[in-house]
């Protein structure tokens, strides 16, 4: 291993980069402030890499932890370290950050200096989250992370921007005061302590963990989001700029689903036994009803948003399971939906700045006037529906094959999604590109620039690249989610 | 007794020099006023200023970190009350610093009283600070109420200032006298006025209780409406709102602190054996505070007047920590409770003088720029101002990593360990509440286009004061150690 503090400089890097680029002020440095996020993004992932290559596959401890006592009076501590769970996420979030600087390259003219900045700086809190030990670290950066995306919702997003920038914070703010009070409750009761590692050894009565489960549940619910907290991921992502859009659905509904595998399965096991059939009902609602629900959309972004509640249902489903199959099928369904769904926004992104409209309606024929386009939003639409071969497939398919295993009818109505997901994906494909040119607007397209050409790619690298052979990333998380399975089976209660 | 046998021992006036500078400097500053041909009354402030920093460094060069009583054991010298003069001289002066400009533009407040009455107010806050003997605190309280009486209407032209200045005073004089009645009554219960006899005298049993229980009900309504929490917190909305925005500065800010200190002089200090009477009312006024408060603050739409409620809110979630110090008679947790509060109350000072001080940054003669839709698009007419601001706004939100957070974290944790679940859940419940508004102020900021392109106008002083405000904000939500030790620390030396 290193002697570098890795994780540290995958926080910091970031966060300095965006105070260096907001520091070159007015619009009139625009090209500097670019190039600046550019070279910040692209080093906040190069410091990221080390942390796959050094990696240890055998191990399911914390690796390239860093300890540094923060706020001694509280016993909080600034803990960083990795596993298998929690490496991957820190690299698609740096991965995803460079490609959100790329995207919004010619598109953002407005405050293009704090544009760059906000997502560079909500780069690096995110990584911290993924990234902390302790608790109160990881409450800090977790609500912390709030106040660049409603800013960017708020300043560079759509008509009703203030309404969702709003409805975002509140909702989230919501759900993680409650989270906050649970964390001084679990303080008390080990005696003093935020590191998460600690309390998963914390002996618990069932009354106990059921309360702290239900806490938990409510912060992350609305985080991931789950039926019925979901409402306000639509109007976030329909308001929200391309690059706001791109990290909320690759990276934030992410850190919900991390939470239940840090928090809530090894902190309260019981209750997440007792509990699991509501978790499940509620993420089978999630992928069949809100399933149905993309299906009548007419805006392109809310279709997409929809089908991530979806997605991310299967997530959820996958770990409540309690099985290797189920969560690592879940794992992967997140990071393929990171690549996929991130994909997906910037390809709406793409004909959302030519036509300035994210109406199937508006659109029809795109392949006429932009056929280097249309076959890459081909790959993607594909792997949103769970194509094989491309890593939306693989995810779900690991989690239905858990579920099999868990409870036929469970799993039957999980595989619904394979049909409605095809569906309403492809439909609209076949709406927005196909058939005759629509109208003048798509008539006068362009196809795309080579900036976006290298953007795309890049995402198609990644969603073909796991879908073909998931096996590197599989790897990795063997051995932790093995522990982390062994640790729920047993019970806490005393 | 003949006079030979009666004492005439000198008091141990080195304790108190810190308030005998201020005082006998005052009465100078106010003699050299009349001579003061400037119409800017430069040198007034300068005095002014010059004294304020001689006060806090004499404060801390007679600080002992002993515990020491003098004047016949009416005051009393320990660290608490040293760090909070030095918070309260430290933060007047920044005060005065935001409101020179706002006061030369307007002839009403630039005169030689607005100093002088400053430092009265001043000189009040520090001796209830010091007061070890209820009158001490009350003579503290007038002399405070008072000189803010006075400087609420010293713009005696408007008809709003007036208006304010005289609820200020009528609603400040019943309290005054809810206070000293309270005190007459804790008299005859316990026999004597002095804090730590009054103690001494409970601790063993030898007062009449159910006086005593009558005497801490008026005493807590008197501090009730000092603090400005409900339901004795009609006063706030319409002073905060009434006065001119410099004289807001300086009632929003530094005379928490003093509050502060009397609660735990007169509370915590001497009737701590009644402390699960005044808890149980403490409590009441939390929970009303943080409800009234937050839910009325929503509807503003003037800007001090938001501030003011978010005020009544911030006392509220402060008085949290007061409440919970004894549980069940064990008083285990106290230290913690309470350093808990009072570094919330520091923190919040910090954070209302700069959110107060930019509105008078914004103002400029003719306009005073308290409406939240008078902040539009600031971020276009000075980003980092606007970044200030939203630093300020979210601190008092409670959004880390700004010092709100940890403020609110703190009272919080003394709350849960206390064993009170329930109040946590409703405080971070009314706190949501409060984020809603504070959001408003950064989305009208950030989000709207500006109505008012004028280039904000203000000294390099103030400028760089406020940075500094700003970023304390900022470095005391990511390194808050330091400050909550000393908290705790000061507490453990003079409980």
């Amino acid at each position: 291993m290193s002697g570098m503090p890795l994780l540290s400089l995958a926080i910091w890097v970031p966060i300095f980069a965006g105070v260096a680029v907001l520091l070159t002020g007015a619009d009139r440095n625009a090209p500097l402030a670019r190039m600046l996020a550019l070279a910040g993004a692209v080093a906040g992932l190069l410091v990221t890499l080390p942390l796959y290559t050094g990696f240890d596959l055998t191990t399911p401890q914390m690796q390239f932890v860093e300890l540094v006592s923060w706020i001694p009076r509280f016993n909080i501590n600034y803990h960083l370290g990795v596993d298998g769970i929690s490496m991957l996420f820190v690299i698609l979030n740096s991965f995803i950050t460079v490609i959100v600087v790329l995207g919004g390259w010619k598109v953002i003219e407005n405050k293009v200096a704090q544009y760059n900045a906000g997502f560079l700086i909500m780069s690096g809190l995110l990584n911290g989250i993924f990234v902390s030990l302790d608790a109160m670290l990881f409450y800090v950066f977790f609500e912390a992370s709030l106040i660049p995306l409603y800013l960017i919702i708020g300043v560079w997003g759509g008509p009703n921007r203030v309404y969702a920038a709003f409805k975002f914070f509140l909702f989230t703010l919501m759900g993680s005061l409650l989270f906050l009070v649970s964390l001084i409750y679990l303080f008390v009761q080990s005696g003093g302590s935020f590191s998460i590692l600690d309390w998963h050894q914390l002996p618990l009565a069932a009354g106990q963990q059921r309360w702290i489960f239900l806490a938990f549940l409510v912060a992350f619910a609305v985080k991931v989001p789950m039926w019925p907290v979901h409402t306000w991921l639509p109007d976030a992502h329909v308001e929200a700029p391309t690059g706001g859009s791109i990290v909320l659905a690759a990276i934030a509904l992410k850190l919900g689903a991390y939470g239940f595998l840090r928090f809530s399965l090894p902190i309260a096991p019981d209750a997440s036994h007792e509990l699991a059939g509501l978790i499940i009902t509620l993420s089978l609602i999630a992928v069949v009803y809100i399933g149905f629900v993309a299906l009548v959309q007419d805006d392109m972004k809310k279709l997409v948003a929809y089908s991530s509640i979806a997605h991310m249902g299967f997530v959820t489903l996958g770990f409540f399971m309690f099985s290797a199959l189920g969560i690592e099928g879940a794992l992967v369904q997140m990071i393929s939906h990171g690549f996929v769904s991130g994909a997906m926004f910037f390809s709406i992104g793409v004909m959302y700045d030519r036509v300035h409209s994210r109406k199937i309606a508006d659109y029809g024929g795109v392949v006429n006037t932009m056929p280097k386009f249309a076959a890459f939003f081909m790959l993607f639409s594909m792997a949103n529906a769970g194509l094989p071969a491309t890593s939306g497939f693989v995810g779900e398919f690991m989690v239905i094959m858990g579920a099999v295993k868990f409870n036929f009818w469970v799993a039957a109505i999980a595989a619904t999604t394979m049909i409605v997901g095809a569906a309403y994906t492809l439909w609209m494909y076949k709406r927005v590109v196909f058939g005759d040119v629509g109208n003048h607007h798509v008539a006068e397209l362009t196809d795309i620039t080579p900036r976006e050409f290298l953007v795309l790619s890049l995402l198609a690298a990644g969603a073909l690249g796991m879908g073909l052979y998931p096996a590197p990333f599989t790897d990795i998380m063997h051995s932790s989610v093995e522990e982390l399975l062994r640790h729920v089976a047993a019970s806490k209660i005393l | 007794m003949t006079l030979a046998e009666m004492q005439f021992a000198l008091p141990d006036l080195r304790l108190a020099s810190a308030e005998i500078f201020l005082l006998a400097m005052a009465c100078l500053i106010m003699i050299v006023d009349l001579f003061v041909r400037d119409k800017n009354r430069t040198l007034t402030f300068a005095l002014t200023q010059l004294t304020l920093a001689v006060s806090a460094v004499v404060t801390v060069m007679v600080s002992s970190g002993q515990v020491a009583y003098t004047f016949s054991n009416m005051y009393v010298g320990d660290l608490m009350g040293d760090l909070l003069k030095l918070m309260l001289d430290v933060v007047m002066i920044v005060v005065l610093f935001y409101s020179r400009a706002y006061v030369l533009d307007r002839p009403q407040l630039a005169k030689g009283e607005f100093y002088t009455l400053t430092l009265f107010a001043t000189l009040g806050m520090m001796v209830m600070i010091s007061a070890n003997h209820f009158l001490t605190i009350y003579i503290g309280i007038e002399l405070l109420s008072l000189s803010l009486y006075g400087m609420v209407a010293l713009n005696r032209d408007s008809v709003q200032a007036t208006e304010a200045a005289m609820k200020y005073f009528v609603l400040g004089a019943l309290a005054s006298g809810l206070l000293l009645y309270g005190m007459s009554m804790i008299y005859g219960a316990t026999g004597s006025l002095e804090i730590t006899t009054v103690a001494e005298r409970l601790f063993s049993g030898q007062a009449d209780m159910i006086v005593l229980l009558f005497g801490v009900v008026f005493l807590v309504a008197g501090i009730a409406f000092k603090l400005g929490v409900v339901p004795f917190h009609m006063w706030i909305p319409d002073v905060y709102h009434g006065a001119p925005t410099a004289v807001t500065l300086i009632i929003a800010s530094a005379p928490k602190l003093a509050a502060f200190a009397i609660v735990m002089r007169m509370l915590v200090g001497g009737l701590l054996v009644a402390s699960n009477d005044w808890q149980n009312m403490l409590l009441i006024l939390s929970v009303l505070s943080m409800a009234v408060g937050n839910f009325a603050a929503i509807a503003q739409t003037n800007l001090k007047r938001m501030l003011a409620y978010s005020a009544i809110s911030h006392m509220g979630f402060m008085l949290l920590g007061l409440v919970v110090g004894v549980v069940g008679g064990d008083a285990r947790f106290a230290i913690n409770a309470y350093s808990s509060s009072m570094f919330y109350v520091m923190t919040y000072v910090i954070t209302s003088a700069g959110t107060f001080g930019m509105i008078l940054l914004l103002s400029r003669a003719g306009f005073e720029s308290e409406e939240i839709s008078d902040l539009a698009g600031l971020n276009k007419r000075s980003p980092w101002f606007a970044a200030v601001m939203m630093m300020m706004m979210f601190s008092m939100a409670g959004i880390p990593f700004f010092v709100g957070f940890f403020a609110k974290f703190s009272v919080l944790q003394a709350v849960v360990a206390a064993g009170y679940l329930w109040l946590a859940i409703a405080a971070v419940f009314f706190s949501l509440v409060g984020a809603y508004y504070y959001l408003r102020v950064v989305k009208v900021m950030y989000f709207d286009v500006p109505v008012d392109d004028a280039p904000i106008v203000a000294t390099l002083d103030v400028k760089v004061l406020m940075s500094f405000n700003g970023l304390a904000v900022a470095a005391l939500g990511l390194f808050p150690q330091m400050l909550m030790s000393i908290c705790a620390f000061v507490l453990l030396r003079s409980l």
